[in-house]
């Protein structure tokens, strides 16, 4: 590992590094609000469709709160976006200058979709009591598509650098542009569906967790059983079908990408049948405190009983990806979301076949509580696995990180100050949110700004809840 | 026309688009800062908050639209503006983040003490990025960013005319701002906010005006090519938006306040349209011309089904979503 790191350091232009940590950070943080923004309208839709069409209050006060809470959570998501936008060419020109009209098109496509997406939010927002009810529940479904529209773009561009397509290299020039083959790439379709299906689950477990911890603190009416059903019944689907779709588009992948797989599998050599390696670390080209499942490997790897994982031994150590985190993250990714598909399997099962109800249960609630937390830990491993698996390479085979970077000096002071601003947007959306649960908790409904009318305009003391 | 003009005309129709819309959200800013104490600025704050609140998250969407048909339509010529102008370009990012987190944690604040800080980034932050996207529009239009990207990180934006062109975005979109929350005003019945920002945006006005006047002489010197075009192709233009610049304080001096937004927006709109026109055919002036940057021509083709696509599905879409801010209903609460 450490010759295999001062190798590839030895390489790099100083932009480098700063430029990876900057792209993971804002990527990791900005992933989270972009989850809400695929999975949240479709759950809004559900609560508002059943206030609306089935005249109940409750659900329609979830509707409008969690209208409420996508304001903002979609407005910081739509500012994070835009640093992504402008990371793609600050600190990427090597790619965006050499492929940007290959893998441009689903970008502005994208971007179409998140005008919908932007122009509806705000129809829906302040559309409450201004509009006739059903049109305006009408209003959420075209958030919901492009959202959708949105993350296959998004998606296609990252696929389309794990499999790229749609150009040729002639003499070291890019010939052949077809931007549509470079869209609709090898894996762009079940990658998409993977991290749509994820965005479910983040989602689906995060608001439901909300609802669990209010339930553990012994609120336990209506409002707070359908708040946690209805994402709850959104993360159950997902979480089920999350490991078959996540099975199908790592099918090939030793083929794709080997190197990506074995780092994964953490296979340093290649074997027959290969194992299912649990665990473990790569030290000094061993493989340490690793639980061996024999032929498992080559099974879900391969779908094989001997087809073998190709080992790192067979790949130049130039062309290899940093091993451990790849196959940490990897692992942390499956663990959790196989945890997660069995708790809904569990309670659903307990619920149709044994008429039990695991909301009765504290630990139940317990584990929701922080299923969540786990979902957003699960999407965040399941990028590292992919991202640092596919180095040394940005376009994988074709161009390398390296080449992409800018040489710009400072980067680091550009990650420093990113680090202190979106901490401080992390605290400040942490601070309104639970302010807003705590003010609807004592009974306000509509939340006026403290510039309304509404307002006596001094600061009075935040009301306290006895919970 | 040859495909890569259509291409680059088509984002320069959201690049208009982002001056004039995303321009009158982010010159709301101006206002909010110097609305005065909290019960003082509460009015003026609350129609801000009306005014802007359904709509800056859909005008921002512009500014992603010309980012995206510039790095897929003109890749080369993107990656070396983006690498030279990397200062102004994070701290306007800066400015933009700030400015919608700002605004929407504002919206939502539990107390005073926290709106005021929230308020205090919006209204700051509102006017940095403008500044900054402005020093870089003056950069690209003086020829200082040079093709393979290595211009300098400092003077390339630190010069009369970047430094000229950001204050006047500030501005024009302080201008654009005044005139769209005066009409604002006065349709939801607010008869004394609607009379102090009308005089405060004639104020701006004449303030914008004596700039944009003030600053033709050196920009001229210092960017020979832009002046060239200002001069010939695109005087029309800078008369149409002088014209409608001086419509709009009449206008708005004679409590015409819709009439004097529609005709602010046509001296704003001028004003961009005639700098594409005068640095016409460069897409980085002196440097890069729109045919030398174009991408793959497959690319090219698609991206104009793009702008088709934006034309049936987002204009219309748009249309609404104003229609509807502008409805009597809407105006009220």
């Amino acid at each position: 590992m450490l010759i295999h790191d001062a190798l590839v350091l030895a390489a790099d232009p100083a932009g480098l590094l700063p430029a990876r940590q900057q792209m993971a950070f804002t990527l990791g943080w900005h992933i989270i609000l972009a989850s809400f923004g695929v999975a949240f309208p479709a759950m809004i839709f559900v609560a508002h469709w059943r206030g609306v069409m089935r005249d109940d209050a409750t659900a329609l006060v979830l509707a409008q709160r969690w209208a409420k809470v996508s304001a903002v959570l979609f407005a910081i998501g739509a500012v994070s976006g835009t640093v992504l936008s402008f990371e793609m060419g600050l600190l990427w020109p090597g790619l965006m200058g050499t492929f940007g009209d290959v893998l441009g098109l689903p970008f502005a496509l994208e971007g179409l979709s998140f005008f919908v997406e932007a122009i509806f939010l705000g129809i829906y927002l302040y559309g409450w009591g201004r509009m006739p009810p059903r049109r305006h529940l009408l209003m959420v479904v075209p958030m919901a598509v492009a959202g959708v529209v949105g993350t296959f773009c998004v998606i296609s561009v990252n696929a389309w650098m794990n499999t790229p397509a749609g150009f040729r290299i002639v003499d070291g020039e890019v010939t052949d542009v077809d931007p549509w083959a470079a869209m609709f790439n090898p894996i762009a379709g079940w990658q998409f569906a993977h991290m749509w299906l994820a965005a479910y689950m983040l989602v689906g477990f995060a608001i439901a967790g909300v609802y669990a911890v209010g339930m553990l603190r012994g609120r336990r009416d209506a409002h707070h059983r359908l708040g946690f059903l209805i994402p709850f019944g959104f993360a159950s689907v997902a979480a089920v079908v999350q490991p078959v779709v996540g099975h199908l588009l790592g099918g090939g992948l030793g083929d794709r990408q080997p190197a990506k797989l074995a780092a994964f599998e953490l296979a340093t050599t290649t074997e027959s049948p290969s194992p299912l390696r649990i665990g473990g670390l790569l030290v000094d080209g061993e493989v340490r405190w690793a639980l061996d499942i024999p032929m498992l490997g080559s099974l879900i790897a391969q779908n094989s009983f001997t087809a073998p994982v190709r080992g790192l031994d067979t790949i130049p150590l130039r062309d290899q990806p940093p091993v451990n985190i790849t196959h940490w993250a990897f692992q942390t990714m499956i663990g959790i979301g196989t945890l997660l598909a069995l708790a809904v399997i569990v309670y659903w099962v307990l619920r149709w076949w044994r008429r039990q109800d695991l909301l009765e249960r504290t630990w139940f609630l317990r584990f929701c509580a922080v299923s969540g937390p786990l979902a957003v830990i699960a999407v965040e491993a399941g990028w590292i696995a992919t991202e640092v698996g596919r180095q040394p390479w940005v376009v994988y085979n074709v161009m390398r990180t390296s080449e992409a970077a800018g040489d710009h000096p400072g980067l680091w002071w550009l990650l420093a100050t990113t680090v202190v601003v979106y901490t401080g947007l992390t605290v400040g959306a942490v601070l309104v949110l639970r302010s807003m649960a705590r003010r609807w908790r004592l009974g306000e409904q509509d939340l006026p700004s403290p510039y309304g009318p509404q307002t006596r305009l001094s600061d009075r003391k935040p009301g306290r809840e006895a919970s | 026309m040859t495909v890569e003009l259509a291409v680059a005309m088509a984002m320069f129709v959201g690049l208009v688009a982002y001056a004039v819309f995303g321009g009158a959200d982010f010159g709301s800013g101006f206002y909010d800062l110097t609305a005065g104490g909290a019960a003082h600025g509460a009015e003026l704050r609350t129609e801000i908050d009306h005014s802007i609140g359904p709509v800056w998250e859909a005008n921002h969407v512009w500014l992603i639209y010309v980012l995206v048909m510039w790095w897929t339509g003109f890749p080369t010529a993107f990656a070396a503006a983006m690498s030279t102008l990397i200062l102004p370009l994070l701290l306007a990012l800066l400015g933009i983040v700030l400015r919608g987190a700002g605004f929407a944690f504002r919206k939502f604040s539990p107390t005073l003490s926290q709106a005021r800080v929230y308020g205090s980034l919006f209204a700051g932050s509102s006017l940095i990025a403008p500044f900054f996207l402005g020093t870089v529009a003056g950069a690209v239009a003086s020829g200082r960013v040079p093709a393979d990207g290595q211009g300098d990180r400092w003077s390339s934006w630190l010069n009369p005319t970047s430094l000229l062109v950001g204050v006047i975005t500030v501005a024009c979109c302080t201008f654009l701002a005044g005139s769209f929350l005066t009409a604002d005003a006065t349709r939801a019945g607010h008869r004394s906010l609607a009379a102090q920002l009308r005089r405060r945006t004639l104020l701006v006005g004449a303030v914008a005006g004596a700039l944009v006047l003030g600053s033709l002489v050196p920009i001229a010197r210092d960017a020979p090519t832009l002046a060239e075009g200002l001069t010939g192709r695109a005087a029309p233009l800078i008369v149409s938006s002088i014209l409608g610049g001086m419509a709009a304080l009449v206008l708005l001096l004679r409590r015409r306040v819709a009439a004097a937004r529609v005709s602010a927006v046509i001296a704003v709109a001028s004003v961009v349209v005639g700098w594409g026109a005068a640095q016409y055919p460069w897409l980085l002036v002196d440097e890069v011309t729109i045919a030398d940057a174009a991408g793959a021509p497959a690319t090219l083709r698609a991206l104009l089904l793009v702008a088709a696509l934006a034309g049936v599905i987002v204009i219309p879409s748009l249309v609404y979503l104003f229609r509807l801010t502008q409805s009597e209903q809407w105006a009220q609460g």
